[in-house]
């Protein structure tokens, strides 16, 4: 019965300087009901003592919104990519195994180096530019439909979930992965987004791009938002086969 | 184009693995099926093939070349992926894993099938019934036959999936879902056709 459990057992792995190499350490701690991940890490923190009754160091993680909208905990826990803070005890089978999300370099235990998404996005400009030297005024209405159609895209907040699952995304390879590409999908779908749709479209048929996707399809299988992830790359091949040919052949669309 | 090598290269991989390749397998796989109907159809059929006009045209610009640059391109692809079927137990991940793993054996299979049969004939041995069922007499080979077959096949059919994929064609779930079912139903068909032929020289 979990209401009769008294304590929660962790295996975490640890790192303590980005270029040292990984540890297990377990921990375990007093149960309370709710628990999550992050409460059970916060009361690591509170008394750094592992499973041994040893005294060590704190465990070092991200955190930010706690209500899974900024991406920041993201960890695998018991094998899968997510989010710490929506990770609920009660619904984790023990021991519980904490690892960083290797995809990304490791900073310490936990905590991982995201810049490469932000990396990405500035790559495939995933912004509408509305700066100008004067005022440009109002600019095209989006359709409702569109506008909630588009709001399912705009759910992602860079968690590196899908690059943690992609098998194409690694070390050997410098696939910008799916986050990213779902976001030209996102502003290029927008009214003056689509205002700069070749660019983005030429910037993601570069090195490292979207023809880098082998269609594993565990991108869409692990995103915590639903985010139709390989349906934008589909959507997206689409695009930049027509913006080849228009490239080459030529077009008016400039 | 500068700067675009990386796309340019994965198109013409997935293009070449379905036109020509994988159109010259399907003729391939139905010519042999001529054996199903005893030598003398086949060498006919094998005799028509080799005095096709433009031959070393045809072989060279619709079956090797595009064949070496889809074998060594799809290799470098092969091999900058890091599997994780464990960890993410998938029907996409699994053929994502499989079409590589298809595709190297396939590769080591073709490489052999051309070693034993074309560059033989290029040396003077002569293509025929005969050749096939003296190669397939030891059942060594038959196997590795059968399972050549079957994976070429299925490498076939599940780049077509990806094909269409890449391409942009299917693109909704749904479609996905049902070029899975139609692609899956050609690579049935193929392998009938494919181990029919090879069993009978057997």
């Amino acid at each position: 019965m979990m209401s009769e459990k008294k304590t929660v057992r962790f295996i975490i792995t640890r790192q303590d300087r980005p270029d040292s190499p990984p540890y297990e350490e377990e921990f375990e701690i007093p149960y309370r009901p709710n628990m999550n991940v992050i409460s059970a890490l916060m009361e690591i923190r509170r008394n750094p003592v592992n499973a041994k009754g040893e005294k060590t160091t704190p465990v070092v993680w991200e955190m930010n919104c706690l209500e899974e909208v900024c991406g920041a905990c993201s960890m695998v826990i018991n094998g899968k990519p997510r989010q710490s803070c929506t990770a609920l005890i009660d619904h984790l089978e023990q021991p519980i195994r904490l690892e960083p999300m290797r995809t990304f370099p490791v900073v310490r235990d936990l905590q991982v180096d995201r810049s490469r998404m932000f990396d990405s996005l500035k790559k495939v400009k995933a912004w509408i530019p509305i700066d100008g030297t004067h005022d440009l005024g109002p600019g095209p209405r989006m359709p409702e439909r569109k506008r909630q159609w588009a709001y399912e895209l705009s759910k992602c907040m860079t968690c590196g979930v899908c690059l943690e699952a992609c098998p194409n995304v690694n070390s050997k390879s410098n696939f910008i992965g799916p986050a990213p590409l779902s976001q030209v999908r996102l502003f290029n779908a927008h009214p003056t987004g689509a205002m700069n749709k070749a660019e983005r479209l030429e910037a993601i048929m570069g090195d490292g791009g979207l023809a880098n996707c082998g269609n594993s399809q565990n991108c869409v299988q692990s995103c915590p938002k639903g985010i139709p992830l390989t349906t934008s790359i589909a959507a997206l091949n689409r695009e930049v086969t027509i913006q080849a040919f228009r490239n080459f052949f030529g077009s008016d669309q400039v | 184009m500068a700067g675009n090598r990386e796309f340019f290269y994965r198109r013409l991989h997935s293009l070449l693995g379905v036109i020509p390749v994988g159109l010259f397998l399907v003729q391939h796989l139905v010519v042999n099926h001529f054996a199903t109907r005893g030598p003398e159809a086949f060498n006919r059929a094998a005799h028509f093939m080799e005095n096709l006009p433009f031959r070393y045209f045809l072989e060279i610009f619709v079956i090797f070349l595009p064949l070496l640059f889809h074998a060594i391109y799809g290799l470098y692809i092969a091999f900058t992926a890091k599997n994780n079927v464990s960890r993410y137990n998938y029907f996409r991940n699994w053929m994502f894993m499989l079409q590589r793993l298809s595709g190297i054996i396939t590769l080591i299979f073709v490489t052999w099938h051309v070693w034993e049969t074309r560059v033989q004939a290029a040396f003077g041995a002569e293509v025929n019934y005969e050749m096939m069922a003296n190669i397939v007499d030891n059942p060594m080979m038959l196997g590795f036959y059968v399972l050549g077959i079957i994976s070429t096949v299925f490498h076939f059919s599940n780049g077509l999936w990806s094909f269409f994929v890449s391409w942009g064609i299917t693109v909704t779930p749904r479609s996905q879902q049902i070029s899975t079912y139609v692609t899956m139903a050609i690579f049935v068909a193929l392998s009938i056709v494919g181990i029919r032929a090879i069993l009978a020289f057997a």
